[in-house]
Parts: structure tokens; sequence; C-alpha cells
């Protein structure tokens, strides 16, 4: 070897030596933070990555006394059982729908009261409004489908009692396939509506109000205002929450759904969620749901990538 | 919000606006108030039905009956227990990993928060997690329905963000009088963040009051139910009679309707309580950093 390759290989190593050096000075210098760190660094590895390195239980016939490492592999069996079970093509229609449902009727809805809410002058009457739209989000979903229970039953609720004074034939909304659907819907809606507008309260409160004022000067009305400054103003707020929503477009309010549910409505309202539930948690087909789990999370995962991919071609900013 | 001319058709959106505001705030409402005055009814009164929003004779009946038993009162213990040991766990663990990832300069810091938001989008599902809660031997504890929520990854980020905003100076004076991170952090840090802390406090305070499912999950003795699940035991199962989930385990068939509604309403006191105290902030503590991302 020449001396001026061995110089350069020399320096090289130095070099190496010395940012080392440096990590190993920084990460003594940070030990405290580091140190707090820790708790929350074993949390996320324990009970979100370890979950995550379990799903290979979906690939296993998984057995509480061999273990995990114990139990044999049998590839994809679970999956091609899934895929193949009549109830699959339920549980996709079921799910597919409550979100479909979902985004048309509910996601508009805080978008519309933001803006009716950013309109109002009086800030006495503003907060009280937002005090009883907000709400209802601040009670469990036990207790919001248990009043949805109560005044809905067909045995002496309030609705109910109406439509027979009415002179009509009661309604059985808890316990039909037909009024699934809209109930899942119109809970939704009471719940979280009026939250939902906070966010996009936020984003209108950033418009800078001179725009308006020279909107105004132009001969802008108060459409053309809506359409020309307010609405542009939330658009990448409305993308982001789209994006978002779309990622757990397959969870379809978990508990909700669970509680609504009766043996009654099971062909309309069962989803993955519920499913997966039913099956491995009451029925102690582990491996099985776990592959159930596995498919929609993958699902809910590609519907992010592909949605935030979108986005971005379309020049938004997207959640990443 | 659009400027406009004072005009008549102003005036008539203005009138709109507020009027449809007012009635969906209104229609809102309106099932608490009739859960809350039918709960001070008499049973015999709301049988009979045409029951409009104010009862005639006002007992507490409904109540009486409640705290008589002891199941919805042991409940009500074992929820209070998680809700402040659980928020106190919930925001120890998440001030002390933000702190740390709010500073620009910590090695790994970037592959940590990459870690966080990975499990944002994709997790390994309800079946691999109750085999790690039952691994650590959590089940039928009150560990089980603390630990494995313990972070929030959605605050953690937010809270993050507004440590980042706490100016750099005060914490290198800090250092110069010879506190260190630890220090930093507790003396300095946390108490220029309450109005962060106090939404996020209510945050978990909140969820942990309403939580329903990791219960139905994790907990079997049915001593140690919470809240929410007794809840549903009185209000859903018992009117689902039809219902496959009925058959289970239900000693409150046939309840009246006052009863029921009663514990909607006692379950719901600790959310109304803090209700007032809570909306001043969280408009605010929301939307710290998760504007910006």
């Amino acid at each position: 070897m020449k001396e001026s390759q061995v110089n350069r290989l020399q320096l090289s190593h130095n070099k190496f030596i010395l940012k080392k050096s440096l990590f190993v000075r920084d990460v003594i210098r940070d030990r405290w933070l580091y140190a707090i760190l820790l708790p929350g660094f074993l949390y996320f590895v324990i009970f979100k990555y370890v979950p995550m390195a379990g799903l290979a239980m979906a690939f296993e016939d998984y057995k509480p006394h061999l273990g995990f490492m114990g139990s044999p592999w049998v590839g994809f069996k679970h999956f091609e059982r899934f895929f193949t079970e009549p109830q699959f093509w339920e549980l996709f229609r079921n799910t597919l729908l409550l979100a479909v449902y979902n985004l048309l009727f509910f996601f508009p809805i805080p978008i519309v009261l933001a803006l009716m809410l950013n309109e109002v002058r009086n800030q006495v009457f503003k907060r009280f409004a937002q005090t009883l739209l907000y709400l209802p989000h601040f009670v469990s979903w036990v207790v919001a489908v248990g009043i949805f229970y109560i005044l809905f039953t067909t045995e002496g609720g309030i609705v109910n009692e109406y439509i027979r004074q009415l002179g009509l034939e009661k309604i059985p909304f808890l316990l039909s396939e037909d009024w699934f659907r809209p109930m899942i819907i119109g809970q939704s809606i009471w719940k979280e509506a009026g939250w939902g507008t906070i966010i996009f309260l936020a984003a209108l409160s950033g418009v800078d109000l001179q725009l308006y004022e020279a909107a105004r000067m132009d001969g802008a009305g108060r459409w053309r205002q809506l359409w020309h400054i307010t609405l542009p103003a939330i658009r990448s707020t409305v993308v982001i929450l789209f994006i978002l929503r779309l990622g757990s477009f397959l969870d379809t309010g978990f508990e909700h759904i669970f509680l609504m549910l009766n043996s009654m409505n099971r062909e309309v309202g069962e989803v993955f969620d519920t499913y997966v539930y039913t099956k491995g948690l009451t029925q102690g087909q582990y491996s099985y749901s776990a592959a159930v789990g596995l498919f929609k999370s993958l699902v809910g995962l590609v519907l992010v990538l592909l949605s935030n991919w979108i986005a971005k071609k379309f020049g938004e900013e997207g959640v990443y | 919000m659009p400027t406009e001319d004072k005009n008549w058709s102003n005036r008539l959106f203005h009138t709109l606006n507020y009027s449809a505001l007012l009635l969906v705030s209104i229609i809102m409402f309106i099932p608490f108030l009739y859960i809350v005055s039918v709960s001070f009814a008499a049973p015999e009164e709301v049988v009979k039905g045409g029951l409009l929003l104010f009862p005639t004779h006002f007992t507490l009946g409904a109540y009486k009956y409640i705290f008589s038993t002891d199941t919805m009162v042991r409940s009500i213990l074992v929820s209070i227990y998680i809700t402040v040991f659980g928020t106190f766990i919930n925001l120890l663990l998440t001030s002390l990993t933000a702190y740390p990832l709010a500073k620009g300069y910590l090695r790994g810091r970037r592959t940590f928060l990459i870690m966080v938001l990975i499990t944002m989008l994709f997790s390994g599902g309800m079946i691999p997690t109750y085999f790690v809660v039952k691994a650590f031997g959590m089940i039928d504890t009150y560990w089980s329905l603390m630990i494995p929520g313990a972070i929030s990854a959605f605050n953690l980020i937010v809270l993050k963000n507004f440590f980042q905003q706490i100016p750099d100076g005060l914490e290198d004076s800090a250092k110069i009088d010879g506190c260190h991170d630890i220090g930093i952090l507790f003396r300095i840090v946390i108490p220029l963040s309450m109005p962060a802390m106090a939404t996020f406090g209510l945050f978990y305070a909140v969820g942990h009051w309403n939580a329903f499912f990791n219960a139905i999950m994790y907990i079997n003795d049915s001593q140690k139910f919470p809240v929410q699940v007794i809840l549903r035991q009185i209000i859903i199962l018992s009117q689902d009679q039809i219902g496959d989930t009925a058959s289970q385990q239900d000693p409150t068939d046939y309840l009246p309707q006052t009863i029921r509604m009663a514990s909607i309403v006692i379950a719901t006191i600790p959310i109304a309580l803090v209700y007032p105290f809570l909306q001043k902030h969280f408009a605010k503590g929301v939307l710290l950093g998760s504007v910006k991302g």
C-alpha cells in the first residue's frame, strides 16, 4: 500500500472515532433526558410494538399451553378461512356501508356548524351554543346509547309514545335491521358533530379579516366571500381530517356498535371489530381473529397512505 | 368572519342563522333534560305515558334505590379510583416522555418520534394486545385499565410541541443555577404548562371515567366492574330481552325507567361538574400545536 493511501485510511478512521466519541459524549451529557424517556420508550415497545410482533400468531395455530414460540406455523390458513367464509362479505358490506354513510352524512355537518358559528357576532350567544353543542361529546358511549335506548324503545319510549298518539304503528328502532344504520349515524351526529366544529373554528379564526374587507370593496357578497375566502381557508384542515377519517375508516366506532348490537340486528350490524371480539375473546379462536384484525389494520394503513398520496397529488399538504 | 353592509338581507341572514343554531343546540340538549327530569318522577307517572319535560310529582325514590344497592356504589368507587390514579399515571408518563422529545439536540429523538407516529397508523389490534396484558398478569386487576393506555400518542405529540414553545433561556439559566433536567421539568416546564396539563388531565380523566370496553375485555370479576359496565347492565342489557347478550349476566331485569335514568344521571354528574372548568381550557388546549401538526 502506498503511504498516501494508508494516511487516508488512518484519517477516515480517526474521523469515525471522533464521530463516535461525539455521540457518546452527547449521550452522556443527556443521560437524565434518556432516563426520563425510558418509561415512555418501554411503554411504546411493550404495549404497541410487542402486539405488532404478536400478530405473527395470525400465521400460527396458537395454543395457550404451547405458547407463542411452541405453536405450529400454518401460513395463510386463517386468512383463507376468513376470505372464504360467507360472513366475510357480510362484514365487509356492513363495515363499508357504515363508513360511507359516516363520510356522507356525518363528515360535512361539523363543517357546516362551524361556518354557522363563525358568523355569530354575539359572543354570549356563541358561547351558549358551543357549550350545548360540545356537551354530548363528554358522555360515554354507554350513556349515549343508553339515552337512545330509553327514548326510542317500544316499551314506553317517548318517541314511540308520540308515534302511537299520532295513530301510527310503533317502530322497533332498536331491534330492526332497517333502523340500525340510521340510528348509528344519528347517535354519532348527536354525540360528536358539535365537538367536531372546534378544529374548523380554529382554522377559520386564522383567516385575515382584511381579505374580507378587500373582497367587499371589490363587490363580493356574502356567498362570494364564503366561496373565495372562507372555504379555501379551511380546505387543508378538511383534507387532513378527511385523510385521518379514512385511516380509521374501518374502525367505525367500535364501542358504539358493540353497544347497539343485538340478536335482531346482528346481520347488518356486525363489523370487523365486533367479529374479532366475538371470535377471539368470547370463543377463544385467537389466531383466526388475530388474522382478521391484521387484515383490518392493513386495509386501514393502505387507505391512509393512498389518500395522503392523492392529497399531495392535488397540491395539498397531507398529514406527513 | 365575512364583513357586510347593514341591510335587510343581512338581517334576514343573521336571524335565520341564530335561530337555526339555537334550534340545533336545544335539540342536542333536550335528551339530557328529559333524562334528568324523568329520573325525579314517580314510576307510575312514567308508565302512564305522555310525560313531558316536567314531572308533576317530584320524588327521589330512584336515587334512594340506587344508593341502597351496593353494586352501583361500589362501581362508582372503582371508577373514581381508576380515574384519579390513572390520570396521574397518564400525565406523569406523558410529560416525562414529551420533555426529552422537545429537545432538538437529543440524539435518537427523530427515530423515537417516527416510532410513535407509526403506532398512530398501525396497531397489533385487540387479540395480541390482550395477550400482552395477560402476560403481565394484569387480567382482573385495575392495572389493566390504566397501563395499556398510559400514553396517548396524539397527546404526547401535542404536549411535545407545547414544551418546545417554552423559551430555552429559562432552562439555560436554571442549568447555570445548578438544576438538572429532571428538576427543570418539574420546577419550570410543568408549572409553565398548566393550561396544557389541565386540558390533557381532564381529557384523560374523562376517558377513564367513560371507559367501558377495556373493562369488558380485561375484568371478569364483577366486584371490580367500573361504573360504565354496570350502567350497561342496567340500561341496555335489561331492555334487550330478545338480545343474545342479555342472557350472559343480568340480575337487573324489569327495573323501572326512572331508575335507569337516575343511574345515567349519577354516572354523568362527574362530567357535568368538570365541564365548566374544562370548557375554559379545551379549545385552546386542543389546538395547541395540533393545527401545526
